[in-house]
């Protein structure tokens, strides 16, 4: 048995909090220098505009976006860790806290219905899966809104098969359009619960950009989804043009006879995201 | 690129066409859900907004909180469909135009039409160059709703693409 004081689990948060609210991941970076080189007119102006705000972001250490999202926190704690200390789920508060106040982040949660702001970004979204080993791997995502508004959830019926999942993909990117800041990191989950698939288009946007699912059955999906969405010519922004996504991920999970349950989770060009084992 | 000084004469306005790239200078300020409902509880209600709309540019937008030595936290646009509503009204009784992100409907393209006013895309995500674009910020009104308050920007070459322009023409 290890013992971790969940001081330790809020400081990593903290400090995983202050450097995602700036930094876009390198992978991200990537992709769009990528997609820059093939583009023309207000896209490409638009792509330019977005690397350059990437630079400046780090330069003068403000955030990369104003949306600095809701806090979604990751912990997959192996079993064999005991925590010590305060609760941990006021610890990863904590940190968000801290990071929110000391970062200058806009803090963004409120109630649903008074629209009251809780005025310091909490409480986190905060998931926990118990693995095996002693050590504890949190993902640090900060969660704009402009584009989880578009996010979309099916329940499929079985004989819509791989074409239905695809097409509920693409259709959900359409529908958004210019909205959720393409081009976009498309997250996809599919099987599971209700829930379950909603929490794997949480996870499969936490993948590097470009990865691909292990399952080469999941990774067809995932490319065919990809190059059908930039067949759309949304493009930047929805200034038209040839990259409306820089990727799709997709995590599975098995699912019910009767079920083809499908999440679409939508990531906007500023994918933020950390990655720490402690 | 164009270099545009604010505010907009009505023959700059008719010289925008949509696609093209702009640098914007100048006042504008921002608002986004809360101030607009705010705004339309004073107009209901009948009392006097605590800023002039006339030929002004709304910019959708509820910037960070400003890092010391910095006169505005970043501050990149939000999107402006959730203003549709809104909007049209707004145009109608002066505004100039607005800033924002991604399409608005049919009712505010025709209200730009109308009036002869202009609809700029700001490019989203991109908080941190706009809100270093932001040589002051003042907050005008409604300071209690924090981010959502309206906040009076002095910007310096703010890039933005001619989104809607006044033909009814649109980039998307």
């Amino acid at each position: 048995m290890r013992i971790v004081n969940t001081k330790e689990i809020s400081d990593a948060v903290y400090k995983m909090a202050l450097h995602a609210g700036v930094n876009i991941t390198e992978s991200c970076k990537e992709a769009l220098t990528e997609a820059c080189k093939n583009e023309d007119g207000a896209a490409e102006f638009a792509l330019e505009t977005i690397l350059k705000n990437a630079t400046v972001a780090v330069e003068k250490g403000i955030p990369v976006c104003q949306d600095t999202g809701m806090a979604v926190v990751i912990l997959e704690i192996g079993q064999e860790v005991f925590l010590d200390g305060e609760l941990l789920g006021d610890a990863v508060n904590d940190g968000v806290r801290r990071a929110y106040r000391d970062g200058y982040f806009r803090k963004s949660v409120c109630n649903p219905i008074t629209r009251v702001n809780t005025g310091d970004n909490t409480p986190a979204v905060i998931h926990t899966e118990i693995v095996a080993g002693d050590k504890i791997k949190i993902t640090y995502l900060p969660k704009g809104f402009g584009s989880e508004n578009m996010s979309k959830l099916y329940m499929l019926k079985p004989a819509q098969g791989v074409e239905g999942i695809i097409s509920a993909i693409v259709e959900t990117v359409k529908s958004a359009g210019s909205r959720p800041c393409p081009p976009v990191y498309v997250g996809v989950g599919i099987g599971g619960s209700f829930d379950t698939c909603a929490y794997l288009a949480k996870k499969a946007i936490t993948r590097d950009v470009g990865t691909k699912n292990p399952d080469g059955e999941i990774a067809k999906i995932e490319d065919e989804a990809l190059k059908r969405i930039n067949a759309l010519n949304i493009g930047c922004q929805g200034f038209h043009g040839r990259t409306t996504a820089i990727g799709v991920s997709c995590e599975w999970a098995p699912t019910h006879i009767a079920g083809l349950p499908v999440a679409v989770n939508i990531q906007c060009h500023c994918v933020r995201c950390e990655k720490e084992i402690i | 690129m164009i270099k545009l000084t604010l505010p907009l004469d009505k023959e700059t306005v008719k010289s925008l066409k949509a696609g093209d790239s702009v640098l914007i200078s100048g006042t504008i300020m921002t608002a986004r859900d809360c101030a607009h409902k705010r705004i339309f509880e004073y107009i209901k209600e009948g009392k006097k907004l605590p800023f002039d709309l006339k030929d002004a540019i709304i910019y959708y937008a509820g910037p960070c909180p400003a890092k010391p030595g910095m006169a505005s936290g970043s501050c990149g646009p939000t999107t402006s469909a959730r203003m549709d509503s809104f909007a049209p009204a707004l145009l109608d009784m002066g505004l100039g135009g607005m800033i924002g992100k991604g399409e608005m409907s049919g009712e505010v393209r025709e209200a730009i039409k109308r009036n002869t006013c202009v609809y700029f895309a700001a490019i989203g995500g991109a908080g941190a160059l706009y809100g270093n674009a932001i040589e002051k910020s003042e907050c005008i009104a409604f300071a209690d709703l924090l981010s959502e308050a309206v906040y009076k920007l002095e910007v310096v070459d703010f890039p933005a693409v001619v989104a809607y322009d006044c033909e009814g023409n649109s980039i998307y």
